[in-house]
């Protein structure tokens, strides 16, 4: 059973009231671009999800691919689905025309793979790596190598991975071992292994483009001795055809707890010290490569985690609607007829505080992707540069927030439909299965703290963070303070809010000065859950003065303006004041866990 | 041989329309709009043919406000060649429709009008009749298979109880019914292209036809609330019931 993927009236909200979007189009690149071309992108994008993405998403999750020794089995809608994605264009949807793709402002783009990803998140983890893949090797690959692997990777013939993980090394990427050693031809023989590759291996498309993260042999131990090659499963010929196979060999498939549909492998390079890699940009600055393209693609995890709590969101929501369950409290008459569940306080407790984390969650993702449209895009060098520093800061927030919360909304979902939500008739349970990923991949949720507090903070002598709490206290100045409409109380809280992060973010860097390190990011986790918390009360404050002073065009307008406001009103009363919490124990340096002897435990 | 489409913007189908508080109608204030579903199998099938090298040149036509201009681009994004639209802010009716049709037949000379049998928001099912009507052309309606030969036209026709076959000479009027094709989607490169081709607009005026609706909207009502079942105790109960409550036997 079906259930809508995303609220378009809410899209179109944070697309083109909030953001602006629209106005993108004043931009060179985006010149030739208006909302009809941005809204027939998105409503292909929605279309190829409803027809061939969702219908197979639970099917795939029953039905993991399967390794027979030989070759890898999936279902056929997964190849069928990926066909038609692949052929619409979506695939190149950001690139430049001049190699076919639709030049869509990164806001657009993301949002169409929001989309997909809220059908069917399994399905869709093949072509999003290979996007990642593409936009490595267009980033720094050689002309040669853009040329050989890039146009076969946009039209979907060749499929991409990212090749980080080793078993020794998950997020400690500085222990890696994989060997890349130089051949004669230029070439290298790459020989390790490789655990948790997504889409390692498998038959949907004609050949495989791993992005492998190794070591050259003269390479200083670390992260300054990685090295970047492009790996492929078959060797490709000057005219595009397949050469012979690589000596990459699927060593076993991992089962997995969500995300079923998407092959995560082991992988063994050189297992006959036959396995040939191309080397990336310079050796020595392949996390650099990688990272230079994390941005993107954790705002892409972001909105993954969003898109899978927005889908449980809207199940519960339609559910809640329709199931009747009880009566009033004190309606003692069993002659009554029962109360919906919507009907219910509590239900609807659970209800806005979804709202509040996926609305919330999507407005942050897509200001994230707006950044890097900035970033790009904006015809002021002090603007691109401020949105570079924006978004530095923000991207763990980004990928971590979401990450976090709407799982937590996926598991208010299933309470909402109560026994059915725990049985798999129902599709819940699979979204909060699938979203358990995402505090995982991509950096996990402490690297992303460390990386917020240990690095992004402290930046420029901090100037992205004192440009971001300005920018937040703006939006506290501008909103209406009396009168209808006044959002006086819920700018109060965020004053206060701000405050505390100033007073905490101050007191915590008084001990990294110190140099204890090690005790200025104990508590980073907390840190990353309070300014995440505060960064999207300021988003809701401006969906609020958005929907405050927008003009109704009918109940159903109006209805959802209220909504806006009424999630706003939650967030501020119920959600923000936690962050006073965190504040307190972030400044008296809580230290149990620090001072715990891992013997105790 | 040239084609023109005729395509209408509605109500998107997934959405659930509201009747205004007032009764004058359906809400559609920020409600998502597309292009009927119909007329989206009769872009699919000249599009088909032109690939087939039957048709040369596809032209897209719509009738209504200024947005009409997005469901005549995604037409064109599926493979129109070019649109026009003629602009009115009137209620459109299908003889205005199809009248305004018969001075754009006159000014492009197709040899064949391709629409959907009917638009989803109205449910009249009769601007291509209509139309035939005025040109003194054949008409095909309900198409579910569409074959062109030297000069005519093959139609197979869904009616009750089966199918059937007719064929037209040309010029001639083909309706679409569900089954006639699968109609594809905008391919990201093919929106920008669309873009670029060409849209001309025309008023009714400039077709010299008086749109002034000739019908006028009494009331628009939501459909009655399903009402619960009841028991009943026997047969003869039931046949009383279903003869007088009911009245249908």
């Amino acid at each position: 059973m079906n259930s809508p993927i995303v609220n378009r009236r809410d899209l179109d909200f944070l697309l083109y009231e909030l953001l602006d979007t629209e106005r993108l189009t004043e931009r060179e690149r985006y010149a030739e671009h208006s909302r009809e071309t941005f809204d027939a992108a998105i409503e292909t994008a929605h279309r190829v999800a409803v027809d061939y993405l969702q219908p197979h998403n639970r099917k795939a999750d029953l039905n993991e691919p399967t390794f027979d020794g030989d070759k890898v089995s999936t279902i056929p809608e997964v190849k069928e689905a990926l066909d038609v994605y692949c052929d619409t264009g979506l695939l190149a949807a950001g690139q430049d025309f001049e190699r076919g793709g639709m030049q869509l402002p990164a806001t657009v783009a993301q949002t169409c793979t929001a989309i997909t990803k809220g059908a069917n998140v399994g399905t869709f983890a093949y072509v999003g790596l290979t996007v990642a893949a593409t936009n490595l090797i267009l980033a720094h690959g050689s002309d040669e190598q853009i040329q050989r692997y890039t146009p076969y990777m946009l039209s979907g013939r060749f499929f991409g991975t990212m090749c980080l993980t080793e078993p020794q090394a998950g997020s400690s990427l500085g222990d890696l071992r994989t060997r890349a050693v130089p051949q004669d031809d230029g070439s290298y023989r790459i020989r390790g292994n490789k655990v948790f590759i997504s889409g390692g291996d498998h038959e949907l498309a004609e050949n495989i483009v791993h992005m492998v993260l190794a070591r050259t042999p003269d390479a200083p131990a670390g992260v300054r001795g990685i090295s970047l090659f492009i790996v492929p499963k078959y060797l490709v010929n000057d005219d595009g055809s397949l050469g012979p196979r690589n000596d990459v060999k699927l060593a076993g498939l991992i089962h997995k707890m969500g995300y079923r549909g998407t092959t995560s492998t082991m992988l063994n390079f050189g297992e006959n010290d036959e396995c040939t890699g191309y080397l990336v940009g310079q050796p020595g600055d392949g996390l650099k490569c990688m990272f230079h393209m994390m941005n993107e693609a954790r705002i892409g995890v972001g909105l993954g985690a969003v898109m899978l709590g927005y889908g449980g969101y809207l199940h519960s929501l339609a559910y809640a609607r329709e199931r009747r369950q009880g009566r009033a409290p004190g309606e003692k008459d069993p002659a009554t007829p029962q109360r919906l569940l919507v009907e219910h306080a509590d239900v609807r407790r659970m209800l806005l505080a979804q709202k509040s984390y996926v609305e919330g969650g999507l407005a942050l993702g897509l200001y994230g992707a707006r950044l890097v449209d900035d970033e790009r895009t904006h015809p002021d060098a002090a603007a691109r540069a401020n949105a570079t520093r924006q978004l530095a800061l923000l991207t763990p927030v980004i990928k971590s927030w979401p990450s976090d919360y709407c799982l937590r909304a996926n598991d208010l979902a299933i309470q909402i439909l109560g026994g059915y939500g725990y049985t798999r008739e129902y599709p819940v349970e699979q979204y909060f299965r699938d979203n358990r990923l995402n505090p995982i991949h991509e950096g996990t949720h402490g690297i992303q703290a460390q990386d917020l507090l240990g690095r992004k903070v402290r930046q420029e002598g901090g100037t992205a963070f004192d440009t971001m709490v300005a920018t937040m206290r703006a939006t506290v100045d501008e909103v209406n303070h009396d009168g209808p409409g006044s959002l006086a109380g819920e700018a109060e809280a965020l004053a206060r809010a701000l405050e505390a992060l100033e007073e905490t973010t101050r007191a915590l860097r008084a001990v990294g000065e110190t140099g204890d390190t090690e005790r200025y990011l104990a508590n980073a986790s907390d840190y990353l859950d309070m300014f995440g918390h505060i960064v999207i009360a300021w988003l809701w404050l401006r969906q609020a003065a958005t929907a405050a002073a927008a003009q109704p065009a009918s109940d159903d307008d109006r209805a959802f303006y209220q909504g806006k406001l009424a999630a706003c009103r939650y967030f501020m009363n119920v959600e923000l004041p936690k962050i006073h919490h965190l504040a307190a124990l972030l400044r008296r340096g809580e230290d149990t866990p620090l001072n715990t002897d891992p013997d105790w435990l | 041989m040239k084609i023109l489409v005729p395509v209408k913007r509605v109500v998107d189908y997934n959405v659930k329309v509201r009747v205004k508080a007032d009764g004058s109608g359906v809400e559609t204030a920020n409600v998502k709009m597309s292009m009927n579903p119909f007329d989206e199998i009769a872009v699919e099938e000249a599009v088909r043919l032109k690939e087939k090298g039957v048709a040369e040149e596809v032209v897209v036509v719509s009738m209504g406000v200024s947005q009409c201009q997005e469901t005549i681009r995604t037409a064109l994004a599926m493979g129109g060649d070019r649109g026009i639209l003629v602009e009115t802010d009137d209620e459109l009716e299908p003889l205005a429709v199809a009248k305004m049709l018969k001075g754009l037949a006159e000014k492009e000379s197709p040899d064949m009008v391709i629409l959907g049998k009917q638009a989803i928001d109205d449910d009249a099912n009769q601007t291509g009749q209509m139309f035939a009507a005025l040109m003194g052309w054949g008409q095909g309606t309900f198409a579910s298979e569409v074959d062109i030969q030297d000069g005519s036209i093959q139609v197979t026709r869904e009616i009750d109880g089966g199918a059937e076959t007719v064929k037209l000479k040309l010029p001639a009027v083909v309706t679409t019914d569900l089954r006639l094709n699968e109609p594809r989607y905008a391919k990201l490169p093919n929106i920008m292209k669309a873009k670029k081709k060409q849209l001309d607009t025309l008023s009714p005026a400039d077709l010299g036809v008086d749109t002034t609706p000739r019908l006028k909207t009494v009331k628009v009502a939501e459909p009655p609330k399903r009402q619960g079942g009841i028991k009943v105790a026997d047969v003869a109960e039931l046949v009383d019931k279903l003869k007088n409550e009911a009245k249908v036997i």
